[in-house]
């Protein structure tokens, strides 16, 4: 047997194609007789469409125009609920909202004619904010604004308030965040009635636009096909979006019978599609004496914006996380996601908890302080452990021991020591130093029943000379997906690395592995990978043509005797809960997750007094992600993910003015460039997860959730100032000097 | 209107003369008239790096530059850097150390690093973090492309 290729830094697949300027991203693409697409969109954030004037000084014959009356399916974007129209018909509900779209061979005579046409729209008042909209000051979705809500319910917090010593109350916010993957999103269509429609483009879910489009066409399946291209980074952001441009772009190729490219610019990616939502979180925690939580009362709120998109499916994730991983008998976690007059809100890494994280983490510093425990301490004293439950009941069987995690990350960091330094030295200092942490968990693949509805499809093929090929939808992105899955079909079959690719990922070429989100891929898709290998070999086993143990000339020998004999050799593999996962979606209890992964994050600062500006100093991210399958991958997804953190703690703050993001630039629409990242060192601790694929669990998301509680921590200890909304920017520091 | 002009440079090693408009930017005709696509779009406006080309050696946002200016110029694309097959230093270091993710940023990227290390052929961590300042990765938040970089110039990778 070679050696094994699980937690082995080979290379990624697609390396080479990066870094010699080979790799083909949408953009990237040339076909011949093209047209470029663009979209008219609405200049109100709500009214009622009055008409649409087109300019007199552009010869209007000459471009494709499409409304809302040209589309030959359901007017809607397939999702969850299909309240989002693709194109606006008689309403519009938000800034930006797609109303008319247009093609015409030329780009720059495309965008003139863009900027004559004029959508005239009948104003109507518009809510902008989570008070306006819980309040109920306009209805602008369903009949009170909510889009979902969600009651958690474990023990009885009423009675508990007696048990409690001290009662904590704290409220805590964040802001929108931009994804700002730097590819902007794009598609190309070639659509007719005779073939259908046939999309390439930059997203993460390959069957979500699959989907999409066969509803907007009436299409049959096999009448749709979605190419991935290359994709330039997505976090969320080309989870539901690409459903819209892909079918703008369907709609405009299918009027006009020519291939259409319609690529965003960045001004109009960061107007008009997705943000992480904003949110505002209540706590109130009751301590006994000792310092044990006895009850935790939460209101956890989003904004969503004016669809529903996937904002049930955030809610419910904030909401699961909002308690942290921490033992209380007593939780009651009420969410609530309402709607707004700002475009839809959507997927970003980490999906609800990094919201929820924020406010606990920053909410358990000020418990400790009220109880006169260390932060450290009062955590010490409430952290998880095996045989104790989740605020879902979920009962801990694997063998976590977060103290010692926390131990960990503490000792790395030389937190103890600078905490004594520190306190020395800032009274004798103009910039101030501190240290902070936070703990905290991310479950890994969809929530509760949610994985065995998605009812995951993977296969693994070899053609008669032995070249091994992964059919799964699963999207690389640049989180290494197509070489972590590469290295587990590998290891499965006994085979080298190089032996196996993934095949393109081509709806007509693969099944429905599910989409590319929620931490899910490594360890479910990589599951479902690792069973379809091990079947394929059996296959050969089973015929005599291997034995248990294969080099590559055996293998490849056994698999032209296989298709001389019997045919293609194939395999499939459909996604099994792993035993004993119970999930009640009525009362939200259960195993909302097949496995955690569990953190211990520590953010050491200056804060300068002069101008108020932080610097992060240093960062240690400790985590436990059951087994490391790529020790290079699976650091960059956490150094990548904590720089993420550190923007949206920082720096990321997207302007609104009466629903519009003010800030469309990268001008001035903040990330962390290599200046201003601290060294990020990232430790593993390895516990083999028994159902994740070589024992791997998820850790795409993880990383994105505790730097902004563990920065603003370490501010409070830097500068004895509490603050409790993110992005925190120097203007807010200063208004407390 | 005014016409078209024509312009002659060489890029990676090769003599081209196209016919531009006064103010077509240097990145689409390098991706749409020379079939160079390396060189990425990702914000338009200088800011993102991703559109980084070398002109005489120098790094620029090819983006912000009217084709007429590069006339006369030696301009080298991600396309260019490899001699002969060979990988420059500093690509064959980014992927030993995994320093492309998503690759969006990577050519533009990768071209700031070689421009940086022509500069400064062993740098200090700042002068990295500092000379890096103008491409923006949103993917590896950097370490992976500080130890490339690092490793680009001590020779092994």
């Amino acid at each position: 047997m070679p050696e094994s290729l699980i937690g082995r830094a080979v290379r990624r697949k697609e390396g080479y194609e990066k870094v010699t300027g080979r790799a083909r991203y949408v953009d990237d693409l040339v076909f011949p007789g093209l047209l470029h697409g663009t979209t008219v969109r609405s200049p109100a954030a709500r009214g009622r469409i009055r008409g649409i004037r087109f300019g007199e000084r552009v010869t209007w014959s000459e471009f494709v125009i499409v409304g809302a009356a040209d589309i030959p399916g359901d007017n809607v974007v397939a999702l969850i609920g299909d309240d989002q129209p693709m194109l606006a018909r008689d309403n519009v509900n938000h800034v930006e909202e797609p109303v008319l779209l247009l093609a015409h061979p030329d780009k720059y005579r495309l965008e003139q004619a863009r900027r004559a046409v004029e959508v005239d729209i009948e104003s109507m008042p518009a809510i902008f904010s989570l008070d306006d909209s819980l309040a109920g000051r306009e209805i602008v979705w369903g009949e009170d604004n909510v889009l979902k809500s969600f009651l958690l319910d474990k023990g009885n917090v009423d009675q508990a308030w007696a048990e409690a010593e001290i009662l904590v109350e704290g409220e805590y916010s964040t802001g929108a965040q931009e994804q700002l993957y730097i590819e902007p999103q794009g598609m190309i269509a070639v659509a007719n009635p005779q073939d259908g429609v046939t999309v390439w483009g930059s997203m993460q879910c390959p069957y979500y636009v699959h989907k999409a489009l066969r509803r907007l066409f009436g299409l049959p399946d096999d009448k749709v096909r979605v190419v991935q291209a290359e994709t330039g980074g997505g976090f969320g952001g080309k989870e539901e979006y690409p459903s819209l441009i892909a079918g703008h772009a369907a709609l405009l190729a299918w009027k006009s019978g020519r291939p259409v490219k319609m690529i965003y610019d960045r001004a109009e990616d960061l107007a008009a599609t997705t943000k992480r939502h904003p949110s505002r979180t209540r706590h109130r925690t009751g301590v006994a004496r000792d310092g044990r939580l006895v009850a935790m009362d939460i209101e956890f709120v989003l904004d969503g914006g004016a669809y529903m998109t996937l904002s049930p499916v955030v809610l419910s994730r904030g909401t699961i996380h909002a308690a942290g991983p921490y033992h209380c008998p007593n939780v009651r976690i009420r969410s609530r996601a309402v709607a707004t007059n700002t475009p839809p809100y959507g997927a970003f890494r980490g999906f609800g908890a990094p919201q929820s994280i924020f406010a606990l983490e920053r909410h358990m510093d000020k418990v400790a302080r009220a109880a006169g425990l260390s932060p450290e301490e009062l955590r010490r004293r409430n952290f998880l452990r095996p045989g104790q439950t989740t605020a879902t009941g979920q009962v801990i069987r694997e063998q976590l021991d977060l103290g010692a995690l926390l131990d960990k990350g503490l000792l790395l960091s030389d937190y103890h020591a600078k905490r004594e330094r520190f306190a020395a030295e800032n009274p004798h200092r103009r910039n101030k130093k501190g240290i902070g942490f936070a703990s905290f968990m991310h479950g890994a693949g969809f929530t509760g029943s949610g994985e065995a509805y998605l009812n995951s499809v993977v296969g693994v093929e070899a053609t008669a000379e032995g070249a091994v090929r992964i059919l799964a939808a699963s999207a690389e992105m640049g989180q290494g997906a197509r070489t972590v899955l590469c290295q587990i079909a590998a290891d499965a079959l006994g085979l080298p690395y190089e032996a196996v690719d993934m095949a393109p990922p081509d709806t007509a070429l693969v099944p429905n592995s599910g989409p590319t989100v929620a931490s899910r891929t490594a360890m479910v898709v990589g599951k479902l990978v690792e069973s379809a290998a091990l079947g394929l070999k059996q296959t050969l086993l089973d015929n005599g043509l291997v034995g248990e143990s294969c080099s590559l000339e055996d293998f490849q020998r056994a698999c032209a005797e296989h298709s001389r004999r019997f045919g293609p050799l194939r395999s499939y593999s459909r996604y099994q809960p792993p035993p004993g996962i119970q999930w009640d979606d009525v009362h939200y209890r259960g195993d909302a997750y097949g496995a955690y992964a569990w953190a211990v994050h520590v953010a050491e600062v200056t804060v300068d007094m002069t101008t108020c500006e932080t610097r992060v100093d240093d960062f240690v991210a400790v985590q436990e992600v059951g087994r490391v399958l790529n020790p290079v991958l699976a650091a960059g997804q956490i150094e990548g993910g904590v720089a993420q953190a550190i923007g949206y703690a920082l720096y990321e703050h997207v302007v609104w003015k009466n629903g519009r993001m003010e800030n469309a630039q990268m001008t001035n629409y903040i990330i962390p460039t290599s200046a201003d990242v601290p060294p990020i060192r990232v430790y593993f601790e390895e516990q083999p997860y028994a159902y994740g694929p070589a024992g791997a669990k998820g850790i795409g998301e993880l990383p994105m959730d505790g730097a902004a509680p563990a920065i603003l921590n370490a501010i409070e200890n830097a500068t004895g100032r509490s603050f409790t909304r993110v992005p925190l920017l120097p203007e807010a520091v200063m208004e407390t000097c | 209107m005014p016409g078209q002009a024509t312009v002659s440079f060489t890029v990676n090693g090769s003599g081209r003369t196209v016919e531009v408009w006064p103010m077509e930017r240097l990145l689409d005709v390098l991706r749409n008239e020379l079939g160079l696509p390396g060189a990425k779009e990702g914000c338009g406006e200088g800011e993102c790096g991703a559109c980084s080309i070398l002109i005489n050696g120098q790094v620029v946002n090819s983006c912000l530059m009217p084709a007429l200016e590069a006339d006369g110029a030696t301009i080298t694309t991600i396309e260019g850097l490899a001699a002969d097959g060979r990988l420059d230093p500093v690509q064959e270091a980014f992927l030993h150390h995994g320093a492309a993710q998503c690759g969006i940023c990577t050519p533009g990227m990768i071209l700031a690093a070689v421009d940086l290390l022509a500069r400064a052929p062993s740098p200090s961590d700042q002068e990295i973090q500092e000379g890096l300042a103008g491409n923006l990765c949103r993917c590896t938040g950097y370490i992976r492309i500080f130890d490339a970089v690092r490793g680009a110039y001590r020779r092994f990778p």
